[in-house]
């Protein structure tokens, strides 16, 4: 059966082709759909779930790995910094069944907090990592994963980029397919359970295995040499996942390919195992070569590879990428800085010719907003004019809500990481006794790793105020259910587990519900918070636009409207547009949310015939 | 074949549906496709970018820049922004109908898109056509990314059938939708014809 699915969509073909037992995970892009994609094709037999968190799918997978059934965890790269509690220590215990663990890197980055390295932590928790260059490898590398990680007992790093996740290919899968048969668990605490004395001995025999997989890799099918450069003085590229696909794109029109002798034939080297790197492969592939260019994203890891290499074995070799600043630091590889680097570097000519476009009118900036009638708005604009007049600190969070920092609302002070809004308000206030301190966090947020943190500053007795931001989904990532929404991923509805409930048991005394579309009432419950001692919380709760029937559009008025703009000043949605000096609502955007109206002095906004 | 189709607009103008149903068509017609989206983040009132790539010659996922022979640009000024996509020689379909950003009324600039497709039409071949005046009997502009399927199927640039795309267009539709998406479909390529022939 062909299916032309996404990348993410072909790694969950791949898991089920290779008899998946239980899927985990937690939404982050680039690597939502995976599970996504797992819980849409027939699955009978697979457990599938997006966990809490990214800590939490490991810790399941971990137990049906020791089972003897393959798990897959999902997860963005930020999450396996979650996740790395379990990880570090799963890798000294090892697994029975096939354990993967996909972590998507995203360089850019296009929307993540950092450009983390995945092959580092592969390294770093000495677990052998897979690096795909297109939809079709993570489909056949996943099932390569699950081989090599039962064949050495130990979990799989599988690395794809946001541009592997989000390219869409044909797939061939298979007609049927069916989940591992496994024996279960089988007790046996001296392999199961990690103590000093066994991390010790364990490790030396990671290190060895690691040494053995490394020559596994050298043959694997995935390292490959290409190009028609032979003998000496040969230069080469090495390269690995989408720049590899890069670097291919502008060598395939090169002079040499062409039998044109203006440039040297260029070979190029591609390592899609990281780690344990296969040494003999790279020995073999850099015979007769004495320049190399590093073309990499995110950072120099086959690149220090390579000089290690090159150390160890006496190769007289030129090694050029990102430690000599030939290649950038930063940022995604493209076929056009790659062509770029080639050119710089090797003298190749490749690339298209492109119009010249230095002379076009300046481009209108569009800043990515929160959706007209998003709820969020309503509540960072109570909480706004709540403290007007006030010092306050806003402590934001990951999440669609973090758009709440965009002018006019300018209400997220901080961003760090998930649940750190609840922490870090708490921080604040204990460092300024004259501001009014909140942390604002979306529901799953709250979930994923926002309670421990209320309890920490209910403890530790903190004067702050929490904000969740209840729109009862996961809407940042594509709309994914939480425990709070009722339903989970097999298909099943569940009792929900009730934020307002949750905050009352971990001993919040004040805690209101309120639907941050009342105005009126929103303000009131934050002033009156203000001035209490502890942690309080406000629950806004209201469905995410995006995933609500639409109400009819408001219009403005004309005759009524002063065009004082205080709508447009003050709450940012993108349905109120200008027209000249008239103020208009844009009907194809406008949901009826009536927050600008609720603000209007003059009453010109209304949701009736209004023109 | 091998085609390169860039196309380009602003979140929730429903390019992700135009670029999918180029792509099952052109499988349809036995291609080999590849194809990318923006997804994430920029999806919220940002630039986004579809990159469909018709051929076994492609390689990355994205189109390299002066190599796309057909751009299908909802909105005026992300035609511009992704000019630097462009072969010489292709062509543009462009929406003038302009998606102020958020910021336009904020700090009111005064973009309307004029500047724009002044100077697309300076720049390249450009078949202009106003999403507001040709949804107008549709009552909505929601429509409107079927229609630039039309026009670009019927000038010819797209190189792929008009019953293989209507086909596709019944195939991922809902069937209570199906029809008059199909009637902007044709409108769309009769205006694509008579641009070609003009």
């Amino acid at each position: 059966m062909k299916e032309y699915v996404m990348g993410n969509g072909a790694i969950a073909l791949g898991a089920l082709a290779a008899g998946v037992n239980l899927v985990a995970g937690y939404p982050g892009t680039p690597s939502s759909e995976i599970i996504e994609t797992v819980a849409r094709y027939p699955h009978e037999g697979v457990h599938v779930e997006w966990s809490v968190n990214e800590k939490a799918a490991l810790e399941v997978a971990v137990a049906a790995a020791y089972s003897g059934a393959r798990a897959l965890v999902t997860m963005k790269q930020m999450g396996l910094n979650v996740a790395s509690d379990p990880l570090m220590s799963v890798a000294y215990v090892g697994v029975k069944g096939g354990l993967v663990i996909v972590s998507a890197d995203d360089p850019g980055p296009i929307s993540s907090q950092t450009e983390q390295d995945g092959r580092r932590y592969a390294d770093f928790a000495r677990i052998p990592v897979f690096d795909p260059s297109s939809p079709e490898e993570a489909f056949a590398m996943v099932q390569d994963a699950f081989e090599y990680s039962e064949k050495y007992n130990t979990p799989v790093l599988l690395r794809p980029t946001t541009r592997v996740c989000h390219a869409y290919a044909s797939i061939v899968i298979p007609d049927q397919y069916a989940p591992k048969e496994f024996d279960g668990f089988e007790k046996d605490t001296g392999r199961w359970v990690i103590f000093p004395r066994l991390s010790h001995i364990n490790h030396a025999k990671m290190e060895a295995r690691n040494a053995e997989v490394g020559k596994d890799f050298s043959a694997y099918r995935f390292n490959t040499v290409e190009g028609a450069a032979t003998g000496k003085h040969v230069k080469a590229v090495v390269t690995s996942g989408i720049s590899y696909a890069c670097v291919k794109e502008c060598l395939k029109d090169q002079p040499a390919a062409r039998g044109n002798s203006q440039a040297d034939p260029v070979r190029l080297i591609r390592i899609a195992t990281a780690f344990p790197f296969p040494e003999d492969f790279a020995v073999n592939a850099l015979d007769g070569v004495d320049e190399v260019l590093c073309i990499e994203e995110l950072s120099p890891y086959l690149e220090e590879q390579i000089l290690k290499t090159a150390g160890r074995h006496g190769l007289k070799i030129k090694v050029r990428g990102k430690l000599d600043g030939t290649v950038p630091h930063n940022g995604e590889i493209s076929t056009d800085l790659a062509a770029g680097i080639l050119r710089e570097a090797y003298g190749i000519q490749a690339g298209f010719d492109t119009v010249d476009t230095s002379d076009a009118p300046p481009l209108p900036v569009r800043p990515p907003v929160l959706c007209a009638g998003c709820s969020h708005r309503a509540s960072f604009y109570a909480v706004k004019q709540a403290m007007k007049g006030r010092k306050a600190i806003f402590c934001g969070d990951i999440g669609c809500y973090t758009l709440g920092n965009a002018m006019p609302l300018d209400m997220v002070d901080t961003c760090l990481c998930m649940g750190a809004g609840i922490t870090m308000a708490q921080g604040f206030a204990h460092t300024h006794d004259d501001r009014v301190c909140f942390g604002f966090v979306g529901d799953s947020t709250f979930f994923a790793s926002g309670m421990t943190g209320v309890v920490n500053a209910v403890y530790n007795e903190a004067d702050m105020i929490l904000c969740v931001l209840d729109n009862s989904t996961t809407a940042m990532t594509g709309h994914q259910p939480h425990p709070g929404t009722g339903r989970n991923m097999m298909g099943n509805v569940v009792e929900k587990v009730d934020i307002a409930a949750v905050l009352k048991g971990i001993g919040v005394p004040d805690v209101a519900v309120i639907d941050p579309f009342d105005l009126d009432t929103a303000v009131a419950t934050v002033r009156e918070f203000a001035d209490k001692k502890g942690v309080k919380a406000i629950v806004f709760k209201s469905p995410c636009i995006a995933l609500s029937k639409p109400g009819a559009p408001y219009a403005v008025d004309s005759a009524k409207c002063i065009n004082c703009r205080k709508c447009i000043r003050e709450i940012g949605c993108p349905a109120l547009v200008t027209s000249g000096d008239a103020v208009l609502i844009d009907p194809n955007l406008c949901t009826g949310c009536g927050l600008c109206a609720s603000i209007c002095p003059v009453e010109a906004i209304g949701g009736d015939v209004c023109e | 074949m091998n085609k390169d189709v860039m196309i380009c607009g602003v979140g929730g103008q429903g390019t992700v549906l135009a670029s999918k149903i180029i792509a099952a068509a052109a499988m349809e017609e036995g291609n080999c496709v590849h194809s990318a989206e923006t997804i994430g983040m920029a999806q919220r009132g940002g630039s986004v970018t579809s990159h469909v790539r018709i051929g076994e010659e492609a390689c990355s996922p994205l189109i390299p820049h002066g190599s796309a022979q057909l751009m299908l640009a909802f909105e005026p000024a992300e035609a511009v922004r992704n000019l630097c996509y462009m072969q010489q020689g292709g062509i543009i379909v462009v929406n003038t109908a302009a998606t102020k950003p958020v910021t336009a009324s904020l700090t009111g600039s005064g973009y309307d898109g004029t500047d724009m497709t002044a100077y697309l039409a300076d720049k390249y071949n450009c078949i202009f056509v106003n999403a507001d005046e040709l949804c107008r009997p549709y009552g909505s502009t929601k429509f409107f990314n079927i229609m630039m399927l039309g026009i670009a199927a019927g000038s010819g640039a797209l190189g792929i059938a008009k019953d293989t795309i209507t086909g596709q267009i019944e195939k991922r539709i809902p069937a209570r939708f199906a029809d008059i998406n199909k009637q902007a479909f044709l409108a769309g390529y009769a205006i694509g014809e008579r641009e070609m022939t003009r």
